[in-house]
This record gives structure tokens, sequence and C-alpha cells, in this order.
């Protein structure tokens, strides 16, 4: 069964994608793969969920109709090579992401995960707005 | 009341605009380095020493004197918040404060810290503030022998406390002492351990080897252990202290104060055993002991309290004797020797001015941390999302830009590779640096002692054992040293009876 690949963090533009992700794996028949990884750089990472916030999302991927999980294995790489290291892995159809409104400068000086993914990621990748 | 008159006028010399600006920027910079791991006040005022050649002593001192207590206030921020303890002195906050704040009760426990930290802040200052002069006279009598046992008394008490073995403490000391050694021998000019190199003949700056082993030490040990996962932080929302909190608070304060003030003044090595201390005796007295383990606000209240009284302890033979007891205040004895100043019982003579002056800072530095922790909380946390390569490349390159400055030498920065190295293989195998550094700067003190009680003497030894109070000292330093090893054996001999 193919996947679907979700990238999620915890914000609107990742809830955005999850919604966009289920919708899709319903239609295609596949299964969800969520992921939510971290480089591990920082000391404190709000985009990496832990604790109580995977209990949560567990439970609400678990309440989906179709099948789903969550994958959170980092291995000290960039949410770009994480993504399509685990699409490779699951045989991805597809690879879900949100995309957050930057300006040039914002990317010139801190950079674009959605840039880096899009370049990055062997399987077609969907850009979903919050 | 001559100390109180000579405190108000320190008053009226740490209340000018420069000096207030200067302990706000020390406060705000030891909050800062407190709340990152593995970067400490010790680091940070090894690294601004270079500042000391261009301030005036009051100023610089006001503000190493804010980075001190900050360090403080800071690391109990990213206890209570991350269970993660900025310094080793917080890490009794972090068993009951985390807690709480996984509860939801982060604010009040940020609250029970910070005011506990102001109240045992402002306590022990004041207990400085009295103090100082009464040890003062009684260090007058003190001779060169007598100050040989009190400096081995610190050198085989803080190597045997910290760290995970008194003999790694003890080879730590070894490390400092040999460092020390380096350089031209005042009394006799012979060079020693300088491999003929003439940039060595000065020895080897205090900056350069601190800088060495505490920023590039951690900077390699970080990196040798990066890829461990990001910390949870807690949310520090929630209500602010209630009315019980307060009530429930308070005693804890106090007597944590009271363990935290004569240990930092005692040549034991610091904040961490009366944190311990204190941590015990709240969870031996609380009317709560069921919360002990999810969440108690003795726990926090009182090591907070102790932590920050021990700071302010260990001032007091600082500025009386000239005697460091933790890494922190050898740096801070470096920076006064920098001035030229020795500290010693005729500090507070001859430099009356400025000691008061630091004294009365240290009240309104502890008043600054108060009203800037609790609003500023957000942004400490934030300093936390820095990525750590970014942090620590930024702090190798202070650390190297400081290293430099100091004499414009390239050896020195080789000598900076070299000893940072050490200090990451130190780190790697739990030797713990701050006897390094102790034994770097009291050692060549010690040993000048030494042999001037030695000539005064005319060669006789019997000399270093001829006054009680050397007598005394020297006796308590064998004990620190052989007592932990023989209740090990009596404690298994006992378990082998029993």
């Amino acid at each position: 069964m193919s996947a679907v690949v979700v990238g999620y963090v915890p914000s609107p533009e990742g809830r955005a994608a999850l919604a966009k992700g289920v919708e899709e794996a319903r239609f295609r028949g596949a299964r969800l793969v969520v992921v939510n990884t971290t480089r591990g750089d920082a000391l404190v990472d709000e985009r990496y969920l832990a604790g109580g916030a995977v209990a949560e999302l567990q439970a609400e991927l678990a309440a989906l109709d179709v099948e789903a999980e969550l994958r959170q294995d980092s291995n000290g790489e960039d949410v770009a090579e994480d993504l399509d290291r685990i699409a490779g892995e699951v045989d991805a159809e597809l690879v879900v992401i949100g995309l957050r409104r930057r300006t040039p400068v914002g990317k010139l000086i801190l950079g674009s995960a959605a840039s880096r993914i899009l370049l990055t990621v062997h399987h077609p990748v969907l850009a979903v707005k919050a | 009341m001559e100390a109180f008159v000579q405190l108000l006028e320190g008053f009226n010399e740490a209340l000018t605009p420069i000096n207030l600006l200067f302990a706000l920027l020390g406060v705000l910079l030891g909050t800062a380095v407190g709340v990152l791991p593995g970067i400490g006040p010790a680091m940070t005022v090894a690294l601004l020493l270079p500042i000391t050649y261009v301030l005036e002593p009051t100023a610089a001192f006001i503000m190493f004197a804010g980075i001190y207590y900050g360090g403080m206030y800071g690391g109990s921020t990213t206890s209570i918040l991350l269970n993660t303890p900025g310094e080793s002195s917080s890490i009794m906050t972090a068993l009951e404060g985390n807690k709480m704040a996984k509860a939801g009760r982060g604010a009040a426990a940020l609250g029970t810290a910070a005011i506990g930290s102001f109240v045992a802040g402002t306590i022990a200052t004041l207990l400085l503030a009295l103090v100082a002069p009464t040890v003062v006279e009684l260090a007058i009598s003190i001779g060169p022998a007598d100050y040989f046992a009190l400096a081995l008394l610190a050198f085989l008490a803080v190597a045997t406390v910290l760290g995970s073995s008194p003999l790694r403490g003890l080879a730590s000391l070894c490390v400092g002492l040999f460092l020390g050694l380096v350089g031209t021998d005042l009394l006799t000019g012979q060079q020693r351990f300088t491999f003929g190199l003439p940039q060595l003949a000065d020895g080897i700056d205090v900056v350069i080897v601190a800088v060495a082993l505490f920023a590039v030490g951690e900077a390699l040990h970080v990196a040798s252990r990066l890829r461990h996962g990001p910390v949870q932080v807690m949310s520090s929302k929630g209500s602010f202290m209630t009315g019980q909190d307060f009530r429930r608070s308070w005693k804890p304060w106090l007597r944590g104060t009271a363990f935290g003030f004569p240990f930092g003044a005692l040549p034991a090595g610091g904040a961490e055993i009366p944190t311990f201390l204190s941590y015990a005796t709240e969870r031996r007295l609380t009317k709560h002991p069921e919360e002990f383990g999810h969440g108690a606000i003795e726990g926090v209240a009182g090591p907070e309290a102790a932590n920050n009284a021990a700071a302010a302890g260990v001032l007091v033979p600082l500025l009386t004797l000239g005697l460091p007891t933790s890494a922190t205040a050898a740096i801070l004895l470096a920076a006064f020797q920098g001035y030229g100043i020795q500290p010693g019982p005729t500090l507070l003579t001859t430099e009356s001015t400025l000691v008061w002056t630091l004294i009365a800072s240290l009240f309104i530095g502890n008043v600054m941390l108060l009203v800037l922790n609790l609003p500023l909380v957000g942004i400490w946390v934030k300093l936390l999302k820095i990525p750590r390569p970014y942090l620590y490349a930024g702090i190798l390159l202070f650390a190297s830009l400081g290293s430099y400055a100091v004499n414009a030498q390239p050896l020195d920065l080789v000598i900076l590779l070299v000893l940072g190295l050490l200090g990451f293989v130190m780190r790697r195998f739990g030797w713990p640096v701050a006897p390094a550094v102790i034994g770097l700067i009291l050692g060549p003190i010690a040993e000048t002692n030494l042999r001037r009680a030695l000539a005064i003497s005319e060669g006789d030894l019997t000399t270093l054992v001829d006054s009680w109070f050397s007598r005394v000292v020297l006796l308590v330093a064998l004990l620190a040293v052989a007592l932990p090893p023989l209740l090990k054996l009596t404690r298994r001999r006992k378990e082998a009876v029993g």
C-alpha cells in the first residue's frame, strides 16, 4: 500500500498540511505517514513535538478513517533529507508540506525549509497554505 | 557602625548612572550565560578579563559581580522550564521545579525561585557587609604560614568535594598547579617549564587557561555529543504565586539562606552542597511530604535561596582573605591582580571605596535581577532556540579574540587550542575543571607564601605548624581528604557485619 507523507509542525501551516494529507490519503486509498523530526541543533525546538503533544497527535491519528502513523526518528539531518529518506522508505506517492510566507530577505537570512524540501525530495510535493 | 556608614557611601558611589549601567549589563549577561547550559559565569568573567585594561576597577567589578549573581538566577530558569540545569548549583531546583512546570505551575515556580533568590541574595549580602570587617580583624594576624595552610585547605577541599571522585579532583588540581608554575620564578629569576620559549617567560596568562578549559573544552565536548535531541520546553504560564505559596516558601527561603551563606564562605567549593542540604531539609520538614517528587514549592524555594546565599558567601573569603573558594572567585581574584590590587586583609582598608561600592552594587544587582527575570523569561528561552553550532561558534570566536587580545601573541592561540583539547579530555573523563582553575590562580600565591614563611624561619619546616591556626586548618584539610574513604570503609564493614 502506498503512502502519503506529511511534514508536520505544530503551527497553522502544519495543521493545514495534515488536513490536506488526510484528504489525499483518503482519495488515493493510501496510508498516512506523519513526519515530525528535528535537526537537534538547538537545545529548545518548539517545532518538535514532545510529551503530551505527541500523545494528542497520536490519538488524533488513531481516530482517523485512514491508517496513520507518526514518525519522529531524527538523524540530526535537515528536515528535507529526513522527508526524502522516509518517503523513500514508505514508497510515498505524495509528500505534503505546509507553506509559510517568507519575504525574499527572510529567505536570504533565515533560509526556507519549503524551498529545500521542494528541491531535495525525489517524490511529488504538494505545498499547502494555511 | 562604621561599616554602615561605609556601606551608605558605597551606595552613593554605586548609584551613579555609569555604575548602574554596568550593573545592568552585568546582570543581563550573567542571566544569559546562566540560562545556557555548559557556559557559566566563570567563563564569562574570564573572557571579559581583558576589559579590565580599559575600565575603571569599580565599574569592572560591578559588572563581574552582576554576571556572577545573574548566573545563579539564569540557571534556575532553565532548571524549571527545561529540566536542564544551567549551572551545577541549579540541579536541585530542577527536581521539583520542572515537576511544577509540568503541572502547569511554571510561573509560580519561577516566582518562588526569583523572590527566594532575591531574599537570600539581599540577606547574604547584608551578612557579607557585616561579617567582612570582623573577619578582616581576625585575618590581620594571619602570617604567611597560616595563609599557606588556608590555601592548602582550599585546594584539598575543592578537589575532594567536586566531581565524581576525589582522585580526579586532585589530578585536576595538579594540572592547574602545573600550569601556574610555568614562567619565571619571582624569587630566583629562574625559568620554569618554559621550554626555552621567550613568550612563556611571563607564564601562561590566566585568561587563556580559563577560556581554554571552560569555553573551548565545553564547545568541543558539546560538539562531540551534539546528536542529543532537543528538550521539551515547559510553559512558563500559569498563575503566579498565591498567598499559600508565599506562606509555604518564606521559611524555606530563610533556611536556604542559612545553609548557603556559611557553606559559600567555607573553602568547600561553592553552592552544590548547600543546595543539596537545603533540599534534604525541606523534604524532612515539609508539611506536604506527598508533594515531594511531584512539584513541591518548598523544594524550589530552599535550594534557590541556598545557591544565591552561597554566591554571596563565596565573596567573604575572597574580599577579606584573598582566598578564592570557587572557580568564579578564582577568576575574580585574577581580575583583582590584573589591576595590581592584592585582595587580603588589607583590602578593606586600602581599597575601601571599591569594596563597599561593590557590596552596594550587589544589592542593586539583586533588585535588578528580580525585576528583570520574571518578565524576560520568554527572551531567555528564545536564547536557547539558537542552534548550538552557531552559539558555540560565536563563543569560540570571542574566546579566540579574548585570548589574542591579552598579549597579541599567536603562540597564545596555539596554547588555547592545546589547553582546549585538555579541557575536552578532562570533561570526557569526568575531571572537574574548577580545581584546575583554583590551582592555577591560587597556586602561585600559596607558593609565594610558603617560601616567604620558610625564608622567615630560615628553612625550618616546623614553622608551617607553629601557630594554632595553621594546625587546626591543616587538620581540617587532612580530614577533608581522609574522611570520605574512611566513612566508606566503616560503612562497608558495618554492611558486612550486619
